[in-house]
């Protein structure tokens, strides 16, 4: 159970961010492409040069080595990468729960000795995501998490998430062009208005 | 057997035959007619001007001189690791790694070889010293050149994979672990193979020239043995100096995969 909070960071693109997220409350993010959404979430998990703090929960970033700062806010890229052939090296050894979430975003069993070459775009990011959600981490930042998935598969990643949500009490920050996501959700909506990031007004 | 002294005729002959194939170069359109009489003129200008230099050592004997040619000969060797990456690292490191990976492997071989193995008196006596030290340099050259341009290659080419396992919270050396394998590997393949290959496929240029200047067979053999082994040592030290610096490089303080610490890809 912790809260992600940011203050004064200073991603390329934005003004200084200072904002949190309480534990388990979603966070929509929204605004044209090129306009730093993802260079904010890149920011937040220090895989750019930046400025600022953050914190999940009272530990700082700047107080933990990378590694284990990256692991406590998981971020899903909107392109997953994969460094072994098959999907299964992938995933941390062991853990009952794997299966399970596997079988919540619609795979089977046999998932983990498919070729990651033969994935489709769709597959890896649905994997991707189980892939993340292995490894446990206290807040979730997500790029674009169903930009790729049919009705179906995006019905089970946003329970899926949601799930995570409310059962660890992980704080989600979502990125997202897909208003109508944002309303089956709910949660707060922000979005990036010339370097700022402001409330989004109630749909009319 | 002694050695049969080569005069300017016979040279003409064999630049003859260089002429002939830039000639066949030129009415085949292969269009390397001029890098092949470039390339002929360079090594004819290089070699004469080493034999000089060379003559004038061998005389005085001088430390300063010969710590004065070694330099020379790392500084283009750094040039030409440099030359042949198509992503080099910006400023400074673009140059130093490579001749510093070079610098610790070849130099302290060779000095291995001459005070230990050999056993030179004085061990800087140029006669060995600088042979060893240009056979050695030019193939560490080759490995490390080959090792640094895999490694930057395959870092540009999968900042997508190696981000990923930063993401699930590798430290930098796991997340670039397979990658680091790969360009070692790559620069070590070309020793490993002529070592394999000397003697049956080809026979080893020092081999030839001990023999040609009358030495015997099983004298030069050993010489060839030696200087193989010597070369493999310093191919794989500096392999393994460059790869690990330069992997190092293209992290920084908090682990951060940095690209932008590598130039674009330029003509190539």
């Amino acid at each position: 159970m912790s809260e992600l909070r940011l203050e004064a960071l200073r991603p390329r693109l934005l003004e200084p961010v200072s904002l949190s997220v309480a534990a388990g409350d979603l966070l929509f993010l929204s605004g044209p492409s090129g306009a730093g959404k993802t260079l904010l979430l890149r920011s937040i998990v220090d895989l750019d040069p930046n400025e600022g703090e953050a914190y999940v929960g009272a530990m700082a970033r700047s107080a933990l080595r990378p590694p284990e700062w990256r692991r406590r806010v998981g971020l899903l890229p909107a392109e997953s990468g994969w460094w072994r052939d098959s999907v299964g090296p992938h995933f941390p050894a062991g853990g009952v729960e794997q299966i399970a979430l596997l079988a919540a975003l619609g795979f089977e069993r046999d998932v983990l000795e498919w070729s990651v070459a033969r994935l489709s775009t769709g597959e890896r990011q649905r994997l991707s995501l189980a892939r993340l959600l292995a490894y446990r981490p206290e807040a979730l930042l997500l790029d674009e998490a169903t930009a790729n998935l049919d009705p179906t598969n995006r019905a089970r990643v946003e329970a899926v998430v949601e799930d995570y949500r409310q059962q660890q009490g992980a704080a989600v920050f979502w990125v997202s062009h897909d208003p109508e996501q944002r309303l089956r959700l709910g949660g707060t909506a922000l979005v990036i208005r010339d370097r700022y990031l402001i409330a989004e007004e109630p749909p009319a | 057997m002694s050695l049969i002294s080569l005069g300017p005729f016979d040279l003409a002959l064999a630049a003859g035959l260089v002429l002939l194939l830039a000639t066949l170069s030129w009415r085949l359109h292969l269009g390397v007619e001029r890098r092949i009489l470039v390339a002929a003129a360079r090594s004819a200008v290089q070699l004469v001007l080493l034999g000089l230099v060379l003559k004038v050592l061998f005389e005085t004997i001088h430390p300063l001189l010969i710590a004065l040619l070694t330099m020379v000969m790392l500084s283009v060797a750094g040039w030409e690791v440099m030359a042949r990456q198509k992503h080099r690292f910006h400023g400074p490191w673009g140059y130093g790694i490579g001749a510093l990976s070079m610098f610790l492997s070849s130099f302290s071989i060779t000095l291995l070889a001459v005070t230990v193995i050999i056993g030179v008196r004085p061990w800087y006596q140029p006669q060995y010293l600088i042979p060893l030290l240009g056979m050695l340099l030019g193939n560490t050259m080759n490995g490390v050149a080959i090792a640094l341009d895999n490694l930057t290659r395959q870092a540009w080419e999968g900042r997508g994979r190696i981000e990923a396992r930063l993401l699930l919270g590798a430290d930098w050396s796991e997340a670039i672990g397979d990658i680091r394998r790969d360009a070692l590997r790559a620069g070590l393949i070309p020793i490993v193979n002529a070592m394999a290959s000397a003697g049956i496929v080809s026979l080893p240029g020092m081999m030839t020239g001990q023999i040609l200047a009358g030495s015997p067979p099983m004298e030069a053999a050993k010489y060839q043995l030696l200087i193989m082994f010597l070369i493999s040592a310093g191919t794989g030290l500096g392999s393994v100096a460059a790869v690990w610096i330069g992997s190092r490089r293209l992290f920084d303080e908090r682990e951060r995969l940095r690209l932008d610490r590598l130039a674009t890809a330029r003509g190539h």
